[in-house]
């Protein structure tokens, strides 16, 4: 059988980054096999072309650009605030995060400053949206596992009420459109407020419902411990970023590092997983869940009253003086960052994302490499990828 | 009365079997054995299907279908008309008369398998002497037709799939076998009607049922496990892995023969099931002596039906096994702790009725079951971890 | 490792299916359509223009200066201005627009248009049972569709409609307030000395000034409000 469609020189990086040589055994054929893009698990339009040898994965190519929407060009011809909306759309399971990495870059473009309800307001939300994101993404690892989405659904509950407590904010579930240069957009009333206080109360029982049904599962551990190991030289080398680094063992949260917005003020620690297996990635983001409990808690008790947006932030007519910026921010599947070159005109000259989830697929096929096929997708699905983000 | 409930179908039958000339009767009551077996398990099938949707729901915190009927209970008959209306897609390359052929093989040789099980008292179809043997035969071609289907159906998905299943079907044939020997070892007969009568006693009022001893609660589940994985369940769905191989082995097939694969996992599922009563839980006997008013058919059906609920439990709730994680299993933990049942079982044979049999083989069964367990998953060294915090 | 876990996880599961049958938190499930998910207030779908009073075409707010066409992301909004002024909701004559389509197919309810408004003009509606069979312009609205009253905008956003409400009337009292006072201070500057020759001839054109602006800033508030 011809191995058509895949590059045929050998693979020529050295040293600690070259990959482990995978041989077929003897003169076996290979089976190329096409992985999506329809595929009940690719978690969206993606393909991997995967070359087996019996059940072991000898080559791995991820093929993407299916959901390209050419979102930089269409940056470029819009208005600083009309781009807002389309970060919605980035990574559409978390379009708060992504409204706040775009506010960040203008802002630091600009040298604006946030009044501290707003931010506190930030920090609000954008924990709850993380506790969303791991919550869905480890719901939808343990789907792909075969656990007929029973799982998913008690994840999928609690996002529900998260949700609801968007749309009574911002105005939508999911594409929120919230974050503004200088601020955010509509304050929150008390009422809001304790409704986040209730909804937060409810979130740690349904934590330790979600880690009762599944750690300590036999089949589980199985299936995900010493699966798809990723060594921590090569995540930091591939520029892995968000917990699938800490999972490695590498102790970079941009949240600490960084120190952006007001986090600082808050106490809260970074879990760190010593397998750098899927295991460990599903526990991390389950326990930095928990970690978000604690950091909404501290939030919701010290928030203060006052504006929610900068006084001398301008709506229209936003021009930001020439320069370049680049705002990062700790999303829920890694470092988000926008990229700004700004030419003085309305429009940014250059608009540039670094999507988590593009770049933490690079390593994909050093973690695949001699695996079984039904281990490719527990180890795709244990990278959390949204392919908004990857194709943007 | 109660006598006449109990027996009303055998009287019907030959009710109506007495209209024709002496010479037809005998094969006349075999006809319709065979009509009345081919008429009720499709519609349990159907139940059970409804049952596993609107189960499968609740668990999840939803309703299952509800629109179609009161209720949803009209879905069967929707899935069934929606099945038989789609068009009936052949590959091109496919070998057509395989492809055909296969579902068929499996329909055809689950529902033999209900030849022998005795399903109430004198309701057996064909009362074999060697009726055991009969079923594990014919249970072993259902692997045949699940590699006709992914042979025949030129796709690597699909091949794939058979491939896995077959490997597993026969890894778990073993464990099986194994276990119903134990009760053939004590019974002293492979006929299921001799060993539905040997649980049919009472003492106390409490059943003799092989599963209130400890060999037959060993045995049971690993019958339970084995059976499991012969029919292709989760957490031993590999083959049919949704979320991989997108349907596996009937990848390739649509409408009706999907039916009628579908049909054929579900019926053998449930012969399986009966099978397991039969072995283990005293086939048509009541649980207690004192609801023998109840007719012995409803008790045998009642248990089918609580053995597909929880198949439909264990779906809900657990992930699927990789394939060499199930075979390791099936080689290195299924299988040897059935043979050690069997030396159970003699034990409990020749140790005399006192209590210390019963402590002595619990005794053996549980301390076997802990060192396989620390032993065996030792090597792979899975267990809870303890993760350190950086602040 | 001895299968504890598993049966956990199946207890677990037990008490989701018998708790579905008894408790409201373990069934979330809302039959649509015969019942619906509570309507929250601040909910957002596409947008609609505002008109007071109980005339569509008389009392629109859009006065058509095509701020939210320009600032609309996907460019849904087409805005054609007239070329003559109608009296409005009091009577003065204003610009209006006589094409105002909103593609609602493209429209992404990103709300901007809302927030660029300067005149309180489009605001959010919150129905989206809004799916037709006409697939070339059931999905575009003109402005007759577009329109909906005062008194429906505070139906579904109350206190939405109640701040605007209360920022149109305060805009309203200054601006009379302001023209009070400078019409008490033209008066005054009529009413005092020498320059009576100047003071008339300047207090007749400032007088009719006077008047006008009065006339013209409420007349303002009033189109805005």
């Amino acid at each position: 059988m011809s191995v058509s469609g895949f590059v045929q020189e050998k693979d020529k990086r050295e040293g600690w980054n070259r990959p482990p040589v995978m041989e077929p055994d003897g003169e076996a054929d290979l089976l190329e096999v096409a992985m999506g893009p329809h595929h009940p698990s690719t978690h969206g339009v993606f393909r991997m072309d995967v070359a087996l040898d019996g059940e072991r994965v000898i080559r791995l190519k991820p093929v993407f650009g299916y959901l390209h929407r050419n979102h930089e060009k269409l940056g470029e011809g819009m208005s600083y605030l009309g781009s807002m909306p389309f970060t919605d759309r980035l990574d559409y399971m978390c379009p708060l995060t992504n409204n706040w990495a775009y506010a960040l870059a203008v802002e630091k473009l600009t040298g604006q400053e946030v009044p501290e309800r707003a931010e506190y307001l930030r920090v609000i939300l954008g924990e709850l949206t993380r506790v969303v994101n791991h919550a869905s993404a480890i719901g939808f690892l343990i789907q792909e596992m075969g656990a007929s989405g029973t799982p998913l659904m008690y994840a999928f509950k609690q996002r529900e009420k998260i949700l609801d407590l968007f749309e009574a904010l911002t105005g939508a579930r999911m594409m929120v459109n919230y974050m503004r240069f200088g601020g955010c957009r509509v304050d929150a009333t008390p009422a809001w407020l304790a409704a986040v206080r209730k909804v937060l109360d409810g979130l740690p029982q349904f934590a330790d419902e979600f880690e009762n049904l599944l750690t300590g599962n036999e089949i589980l551990m199985a299936r995900s411990q010493g699966v798809g190991i990723l060594r921590p030289e090569l995540a930091v080398n591939a520029g892995v970023t968000g917990p699938m680094l800490r999972a490695s063992g590498i102790n970079y949260d941009i949240r600490k590092v960084d120190g952006y917005s007001i986090y600082n003020r808050f106490k809260f620690r970074v879990p760190l997983g010593e397998h750098w297996d899927v295991y460990d990635r599903f526990m991390i983001r389950l326990l930095e869940m928990r970690e978000s409990f604690g950091i909404i808690d501290q939030a919701l008790k010290g928030i203060p009253a006052g504006p929610i947006m900068d006084p001398k932030a301008k709506l229209r007519g936003f021009r930001p003086k020439p320069g370049e910026a680049y705002g990062r921010i700790e999303a829920p599947k890694g470092e988000l960052g926008f990229y700004l070159i700004s030419d003085g005109g309305p429009n940014p000259y250059r608009y540039r994302i670094r999507p988590p989830s593009l770049i933490n697929l690079t390593v994909l096929e050093d973690m695949c490499l001699g695996s079984n096929v039904a281990d490719v997708v527990l180890i795709f699905g244990s990278v959390d990828i949204v392919l908004g983000e990857v194709d943007r | 009365m109660i006598e006449k409930a109990d027996q009303i179908f055998v009287l019907l039958a030959h009710w109506l079997v007495s209209f024709l000339p002496a010479g037809l009767q005998h094969v006349a009551m075999v006809l319709l054995g065979v009509v009345a077996i081919v008429a009720t398990f499709p519609a349990l099938f159907a139940i059970t299907v409804l049952l596993e949707r609107k189960g499968l729901g609740r668990m999840q915190n939803r309703y299952g279908p509800n629109r179609v009927g009161p209720y949803g209970l009209f879905q069967p008959i929707a899935d069934g008309l929606k099945s038989l209306t789609k068009e009936d897609i052949v590959p091109f390359k496919a070998d057509a008369v395989v492809h055909f052929l296969a579902p068929v093989l499996l329909v055809v040789v689950v529902f033999m398998g209900y030849a022998v099980l005795p399903m109430g008292r004198n309701m057996t179809l064909v009362s074999m002497d060697a009726g055991l043997l009969f079923f594990f035969a014919i249970g072993a071609s259902t692997e045949l037709s699940v590699f006709m289907a992914g042979w025949s159906s030129r796709n690597k998905y699909s091949l794939l799939g058979a491939m896995r299943a077959v490997a597993q079907m026969i890894s778990y044939e073993v464990p099986m076998l194994l276990s119903s020997v134990a009760v053939v070892m004590i019974t002293g007969s492979l006929s299921l009607n001799k060993i539905v009568e040997a649980q049919n006693q009472y003492t106390y009022g409490l059943p003799h049922w092989y599963i209130f001893t400890p060999w037959g609660f060993a045995g049971f589940i690993l019958f339970a496990i084995a059976a499991t994985a012969e029919t292709n369940r989760s957490p031993f769905d590999l083959p049919e892995g949704e979320s991989e191989l997108v349907a596996g082995y009937f990848t390739e097939y649509s409408g009706f023969k999907f039916a009628l694969f579908f049909l054929g996992e579900y019926v053998g599922m449930m012969g399986i099931s009966g099978l397991g009563a039969t072995l283990f839980l005293g086939g048509y006997s009541a649980p207690l002596q004192v609801l023998n008013f109840v007719p012995s058919w409803i008790w045998f059906f009642a248990k089918i039906m609580l053995a597909m609920c929880a198949f439909i439990w264990v779906r809900g709730t657990l992930p699927r096994l990789r394939q060499d994680q199930l075979m390791n299993f099936a080689w290195k933990f299924v299988l040897p702790l059935t043979l050690l049942n069997l030396v159970v079982a003699g034990m409990w044979r020749f140790m005399g009725n006192g209590w210390l049999r019963w402590v002595v083989c619990s005794a053996i069964l549980l301390l076997a079951y802990v060192l396989m367990a620390r032993v065996g998953m030792r090597k792979e060294r899975f267990g809870p971890r303890i993760y350190r915090y950086a602040e | 490792m001895l299968g504890e876990g598993i049966l956990k996880g199946l207890g677990e599961t037990a008490r989701n299916f018998a708790g579905s049958f008894v408790s409201a938190e373990r069934l979330t499930t809302v039959q649509y359509p015969e019942e619906r998910a509570p309507v929250i207030e601040d909910t957002r779908d596409f947008p609609f223009l505002v008109y007071d009073g109980s005339d569509w075409e008389a009392g629109l707010r859009c006065v058509a200066c095509q701020i939210c066409e320009k600032e609309c992301p996907p460019k849904c909004i087409y805005i054609v201005k007239s070329t003559d002024k109608k009296p409005d909701y009091v009577g003065k004559p204003q610009i209006y627009p006589t094409r105002f389509d909103i593609d609602i197919s493209v429209c992404m309810s990103c709300q901007i248009c809302v927030e660029v408004c300067p005149f309180e003009a489009i605001k959010m509606d919150t129905q989206f049972e809004l799916s037709t069979t006409d697939r070339f312009g059931g999905l575009l609205y003109d402005r007759k569709e577009l329109a909906r009253s005062n008194e429906y905008y505070h139906s579904i956003h109350p206190t939405e409609a109640a701040e605007v409400d209360a920022r149109l009337a305060e805009e309203k009292a200054k601006a009379e307030a302001k023209a009070k006072a400078a019409a008490a201070a033209a008066a005054a500057k009529a009413a005092a000395g020498p320059a009576a020759t100047a003071a008339p001839v300047a207090a007749k054109p400032a007088t009719p000034d006077a008047p006008a602006t009065a006339a013209v800033k409420p007349v303002d508030m009033e189109t805005k409000g």
